[in-house]
């Protein structure tokens, strides 16, 4: 051994105890730069997870609210609002749980609160209920006539509009102006009640469109019309014609 | 070297002052001896003390487009629940509104990321023909790049699939934001560092949702385990043709939308 390390040159033996001490010294900084769990479960501080999970939650959940409020909660199970969280409306409830009478939560009772779902938008999906907040009986407080938590018109509404507000509008602006929605839909009866368990029929042949357009001798000559045979026979009408604009150009 | 003479006034031989650079340098771990880090309370510990196994997870999300209103409860659930702050530009989650007109151009628009809702847009003299909401939020990627990038293995993807930023140990040198290529992350003006979605672990680990599946009101957010057979997120499959954002990047997004339309960036 130590022959060994005499027969290694002078200038390399020094050389090798410098290297070994900077081994040293980078292996000492590293173990104090870094934290001890380092690597644990990962290429992370394994601690870091605690300190994330401990991260105080506010909003106590959908089932929460239940124990105490059960009438609320009762009432709301059932309604339009079913889907609607508690929190939503009156805010993150962790802290009320823990202390009901110290820490109060708000209701929304102004009338700019509910048009953040309700507003009629061009982007929200068909059939959502919106309403424009402008026209839609400006004066009072939505809870005036609805119940936040089983909210029902208070009248059935009459008019498909009243749901169905951009086809009545795009329809107000086209040829077909004249024709009431129920002459190309049927209501089963309850639609307007339960809008999705009873949906109305739609047209679904050529021949319904024909019943005005096709060029006979039984069909109005004021409307414009059409050989129902080789106008694009392949496809139904509202392929091209959108039924509720069915301008032709 | 007039220092290290003696009193002899010889020169302090080489060795005894290695030997002292030695063994000065070990006392900087002094402190770790008298001070041992964490001994009550072992790192990882609250997993095992409330039996979640975070390996026998794998969190996901869907969200279906067709099914968002735009309200905008999510991101104001977000702020509160994870303390971010109440000002533009810092958002873990936010809502995208997409008007894609008859000359096949389109606008997104995305007002205080929706922390308000939207507002009807006036038309400009052009025909809109579809227009829709997106809610976007970090998209926990299978191969995160944003992980790939931390210089201080300060940001990490846990067993569970998550994504979390270790905020101690963030040195705020935001290669992870630039490397996000859905723009997720942000630098928390109040801690310096990078901050992101969670898909709240610490509500997660405790059984319940996030805070922005917990305010959907209508079911647009869906949240569950991708790999087990009894989740909302088969079903979810299941039931709609799924897509992810920008799929050619091979991050592997868990974040699975639905009625996806092409115009979506
Ligand atoms: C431990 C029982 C308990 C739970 C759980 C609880 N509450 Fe309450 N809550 C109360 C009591 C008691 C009051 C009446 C406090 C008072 O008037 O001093 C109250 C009052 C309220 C009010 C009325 C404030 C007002 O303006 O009159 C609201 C709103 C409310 N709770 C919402 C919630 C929501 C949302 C949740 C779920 C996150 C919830 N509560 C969970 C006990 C509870
Ligand atoms: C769509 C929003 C909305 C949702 C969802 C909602 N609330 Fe309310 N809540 C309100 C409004 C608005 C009021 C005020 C009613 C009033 O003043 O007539 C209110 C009032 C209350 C009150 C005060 C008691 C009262 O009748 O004045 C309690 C308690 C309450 N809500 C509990 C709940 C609970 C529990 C849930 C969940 C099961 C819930 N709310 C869901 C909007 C909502
Ligand atoms: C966070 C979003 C949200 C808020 C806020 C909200 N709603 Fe709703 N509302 C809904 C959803 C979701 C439905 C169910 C729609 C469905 O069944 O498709 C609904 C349904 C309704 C309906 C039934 C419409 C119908 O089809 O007959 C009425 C009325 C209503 N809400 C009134 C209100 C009022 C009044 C408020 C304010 C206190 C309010 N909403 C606040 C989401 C909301
Ligand atoms: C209470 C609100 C409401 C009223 C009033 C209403 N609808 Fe609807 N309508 C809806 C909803 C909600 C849907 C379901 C949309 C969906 O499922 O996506 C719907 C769907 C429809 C559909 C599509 C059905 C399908 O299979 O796609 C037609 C057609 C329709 N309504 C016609 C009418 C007509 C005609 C009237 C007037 C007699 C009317 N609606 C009145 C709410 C209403
Ligand atoms: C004066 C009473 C009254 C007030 C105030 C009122 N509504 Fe209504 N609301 C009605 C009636 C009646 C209907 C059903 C027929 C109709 O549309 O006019 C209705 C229908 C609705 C519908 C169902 C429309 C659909 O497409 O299904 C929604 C949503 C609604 N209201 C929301 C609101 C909101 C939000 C406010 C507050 C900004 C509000 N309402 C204020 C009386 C009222
Ligand atoms: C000229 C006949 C006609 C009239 C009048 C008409 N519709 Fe339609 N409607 C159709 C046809 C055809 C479809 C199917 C369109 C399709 O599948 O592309 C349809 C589809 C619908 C749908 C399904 C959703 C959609 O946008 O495609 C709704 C809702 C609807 N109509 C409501 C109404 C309402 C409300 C009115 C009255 C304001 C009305 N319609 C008047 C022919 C008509
Ligand atoms: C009850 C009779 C009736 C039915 C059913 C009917 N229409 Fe019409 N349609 C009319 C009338 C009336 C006009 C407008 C004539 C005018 O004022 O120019 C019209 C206009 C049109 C135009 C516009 C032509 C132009 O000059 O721009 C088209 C296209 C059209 N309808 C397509 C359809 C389609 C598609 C259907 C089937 C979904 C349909 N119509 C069903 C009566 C009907
Ligand atoms: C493949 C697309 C397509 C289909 C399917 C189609 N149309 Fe047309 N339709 C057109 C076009 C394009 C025009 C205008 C040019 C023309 O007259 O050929 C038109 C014109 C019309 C006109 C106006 C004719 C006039 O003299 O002003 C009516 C009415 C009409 N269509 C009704 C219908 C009806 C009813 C059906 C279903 C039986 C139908 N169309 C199916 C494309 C279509």
């Amino acid at each position: 051994m130590k022959v060994l390390w005499k027969r290694i040159p002078e200038q390399l033996r020094r050389l090798s105890i410098l290297v070994l001490l900077l081994i040293v010294l980078f292996v000492m900084i590293r173990t104090l730069l870094v934290p001890r769990d380092f690597g644990k479960y990962g290429h992370y501080r394994a601690s870091a997870v605690d300190e994330i999970v401990s991260q105080s939650i506010h909003y106590a959940g959908r089932e929460a609210c239940e124990e105490c409020h059960d009438d609320i909660a009762g009432v709301k199970s059932s309604g339009f609002h079913r889907n609607v969280a508690c929190e939503v409306c009156h805010g993150p409830g962790a802290a009320h749980m823990e202390d009901p009478s110290g820490v109060q939560l708000t209701a929304p009772r102004e009338r700019g609160y509910c048009p953040l779902c309700h507003e009629y938008l061009t982007s929200r999906p068909t059939g959502f209920p919106q309403i424009v907040s402008d026209l839609h009986n400006p004066m009072k407080p939505c809870i005036a006539c609805h119940e936040p938590h089983d909210p029902k018109p208070p009248v059935t509404p009459k008019g498909c509009e009243a749901c169905h507000a951009a086809i009545a509008r795009t329809l107000s602006l086209s040829h077909h102006v004249y024709l009431p929605c129920t002459r190309c839909h049927q209501d089963p009866g309850s639609h307007k009640i339960s809008p999705r368990e009873f949906t109305p029929t739609k047209p679904t042949t050529r021949e319904f469109c024909g019943e005005c357009h096709a060029r006979n001798d039984e069909n109005t000559k004021g409307i414009p019309q059409i050989e129902l045979v080789n106008h694009y026979s392949r496809y139904v009408c509202w392929q091209c014609h959108y039924p509720h604009l069915p301008e032709a150009q | 070297m007039k220092s290290l003479k003696n009193e002899k006034g010889n020169c302090t031989p080489r060795r005894t002052f290695l030997k002292n650079l030695v063994l000065s340098c070990s006392s900087l771990f002094l402190p770790r001896l008298i001070f041992p880090q964490e001994k009550k309370n072992e790192a990882g510990s609250w997993m095992l003390e409330n039996g979640y196994v975070p390996s026998e997870h794998n969190w996901g999300m869907g969200i279906d487009i067709n099914k968002c209103i735009g309200c905008g409860r999510c991101v104001n659930a977000c702020k509160t629940e994870n303390n971010v702050p109440k000002v533009p530009f810092y958002f873990r989650t936010w809502v995208e509104r997409y008007r894609i007109f008859e000359d096949r151009d389109s606008t997104v628009d995305s007002p205080n990321g929706a922390i308000d809702g939207f507002h009807e847009m006036k038309e400009d003299g052009k025909n809109v023909v579809r227009s829709f909401f997106v809610p976007k939020i970090c998209n926990q990627c299978d191969n995160p790049p944003c992980v790939q990038v931390c210089p201080v293995g300060a940001t990490f993807k846990t067993p569970d699939g998550v994504i979390l930023v270790d905020a101690d140990y963030c040195i705020g040198c935001r290669y992870c934001i630039q490397a996000c290529p859905y723009g997720a992350r942000y630098l928390n003006p109040e801690t310096r560092t990078a901050d992101k979605c969670t898909f709240c672990y610490h509500r997660v680990v405790k059984g319940l949702a996030p805070a922005c599946v917990e305010t959907c009101p209508t079911q647009a957010r869906i949240f569950g385990e991708i790999d087990k057979k009894a989740s909302p997120l088969i079903r979810f499959k299941r039931i709609n043709k799924i897509n992810v954002l920008k799929p050619f990047l091979n991050t592997e997004p868990k974040v699975m939308y639905a009625n996806f339309d092409m115009e979506v960036k």
